[in-house]
């Protein structure tokens, strides 16, 4: 069952201490459970540019779609048995104490079902 | 269909009914629980157990009732899913895999090692009340499915319609297919913390019927005997966690004053007015003995209490205690100050100062009271104007208690409360006809 944790900002959070990201313990362990897919940190919203069509027209907002002080900061799509196992990992990251983890589970879509 | 033949009197509709609900008491659960297991889908499993009853109701009158009437139920409502998951595998493959697995459920519980905790009935209630989950629709979905209760009787506990009780419910089974919650017992290293959270689904049922007294509605007051049978029921299943022994215990002793604590006009009996031969002795001695194992079950874990053994030691202060006068406030006192280390809490911190003011003197009670500042918290809760009022009262200062109880009547929530309060402005007024000049 796969899951995508959105590290999401939180200004409410507590500060942010360097000293304290054990990101590659976490990334190590995820790896050694055979749950890794693909993640990544994302760039901040002022580099985000947001593409809608209207009427056949591509229309181009250089930032995101909406105005909020809590943005994506980062992502990690992860296989694992259940949402239990995913809950355990995304408490382990430590944006989970930085700022907020929301474990969406995955929608497969069934293509020519 | 000919009629039955004299070695085979149609039985009695009566007697089948009165057993069918017997054994639909004390059968479902189980039941429901194996099926959601086998076949992976709740709605499947609770209509193929209502299918099963309502066949019981045709099939037993004619051919009499079953000698094992649950091993009955459970066989054909087993069967009533296989058919329905073929039926859907010929519209569907996907659920051919859940078809034939359940066909080849052996009738035997498999048995696992010692220290395992294997049971259906404990997978659904871990799975019902999961912290991924709203408390709320914990709740409901636990009335519903553990307890049986119908979708109209659920929203009733609720206070909403028929209609958004079905949707929450609906949304919640839903969450739990997509998500994937585990339908399990939780792993050691997580069966504390989700323990906790099943008592506290648990002690919210038992409160919600224990506080909705005994007027004209019978669903929510039933709750709290619904809420003990299931706490028994975690009990015997997982009978070495204190704070499940620990919870049985206190609402035990909460219960045991049920017939005591509303006199004949359905007003409020404060627990010192309360007549203690009212009380059920009974629940009282298993709640005594709950307490004992909860405590004994601590010791050899070398753990300390919880909220609910703490709880529990209060609440048994009470339940003991031969008459008001005769309690041991002092002990009481001492175990709120605990209890609000373990669970902190205002409310905690508001019992633990009318104990002080029981053991030392409404003075010591009051200046607790200041000391803990309860206002910020709970200015808008009527119980602490009339914590504050009735100390007053007691340390012989009845014109400065009138202000407290007046706001306490503003804010109190039900009309036996609202009763009682009114009661004391009264009195306060009569004993004091010019106030101030004490």
């Amino acid at each position: 069952m796969r899951y995508l944790l959105l590290i999401v900002s939180d200004p409410a959070a507590p500060a942010y201490i360097p000293e304290e990201d054990n990101i590659e313990e976490w990334v190590a362990d995820l790896e050694r459970r055979g749950a890794a897919i693909v993640g990544d940190r994302l760039r901040p919203p002022s580099d985000a540019t947001t593409v809608t069509v209207r009427d056949g027209k591509t229309i181009l907002t250089d930032g995101p779609f909406t105005e909020s002080k809590e943005w994506i900061a980062g992502f990690d799509l992860i296989d694992v048995d259940n949402l239990d196992e995913a809950i355990e990992l995304a408490a382990a990251h430590p944006m989970a104490r930085f700022g907020r983890v929301e474990v969406r589970p995955l929608w497969p879509l069934e293509l020519g079902a | 269909m000919p009629a039955p033949g004299p070695e085979q009197p149609p039985t009695a509709t009566t007697e089948v009914s009165t057993t069918l609900a017997e054994v639909v008491a004390s059968e479902r659960l189980r039941i429901v629980a194996t099926l959601i297991r086998t076949t992976g889908d709740w709605d499947l499993a609770k209509d193929s157990f209502h299918d099963a009853v309502t066949r019981a109701l045709t099939t037993w009158p004619e051919r009499g009732i079953p000698d094992n009437p649950g091993a009955w139920l459970t066989t054909v409502a087993k069967n009533v899913a296989i058919d329905a998951l073929r039926k859907a595998t010929t519209e569907r493959k996907a659920t051919k895999r859940h078809a034939h697995e359940l066909t080849d459920t052996p009738e035997e519980e498999t048995t696992m090692p010692d220290d395992t905790i294997d049971d259906d009935r404990l997978r659904l209630i871990f799975t019902c009340c999961h912290p991924a989950l709203a408390l709320e629709n914990r709740v409901a979905l636990t009335l519903r499915t553990v307890l049986g209760l119908s979708v109209a009787e659920t929203a009733h506990v609720f206070l909403v319609s028929e209609q958004t009780m079905q949707k929450r419910l609906v949304r919640t089974r839903a969450k739990i297919r997509s998500a994937n919650i585990p339908y399990r017992v939780p792993p050691p290293h997580l069966l504390p913390e989700r323990t906790a959270g099943v008592l506290a689904v648990l002690y919210l049922l038992f409160t919600e019927g224990y506080s909705s007294g005994s007027g004209s509605d019978l669903i929510r007051p039933a709750l709290a005997d619904e809420a003990i049978r299931l706490t028994r029921l975690v009990a015997q299943l997982m009978p070495h966690q204190p704070e499940v022994l620990a919870l049985l215990a206190l609402e035990l002793f909460q219960h045991s004053r049920a017939a005591a604590r509303l006199d004949a006009a359905g007003d409020l009996v404060l627990l010192e007015d309360q007549d203690r031969s009212l009380w059920n002795s009974d629940a009282i001695i298993e709640g005594s003995r709950m307490l004992t194992a909860a405590e004994k079950t601590l010791h050899l874990l070398g753990a300390g209490p919880g909220p609910f053994l703490l709880q529990a030691q209060i609440a048994a202060e009470h339940a003991t205690a031969p008459t008001a006068a005769a309690t041991n406030f002092a002990r009481i006192a001492t175990l709120y100050a605990r209890l609000s280390q373990v669970a902190p809490s205002p409310i905690v911190d508001l019992n633990r100062a009318i104990a002080v003011a029981f053991s030392e003197g409404p003075d010591a009670g009051l200046a607790l009271l200041d000391t803990l500042t309860l206002d910020a918290h709970l200015g808008e809760y009527h119980l602490l104007h009339a914590t504050r009022a009735d100390l007053l009262r007691r340390a012989g200062r009845s014109a400065d208690a009138l202000p407290h109880y007046r706001r306490a009547l503003e804010l109190a929530p039900s009309d036996p409360e609202r009763r009682f309060l009114q009661s004391r402005i009264d009195q306060g007024l009569y004993s004091n006809p010019s106030p101030g000049s004490e």
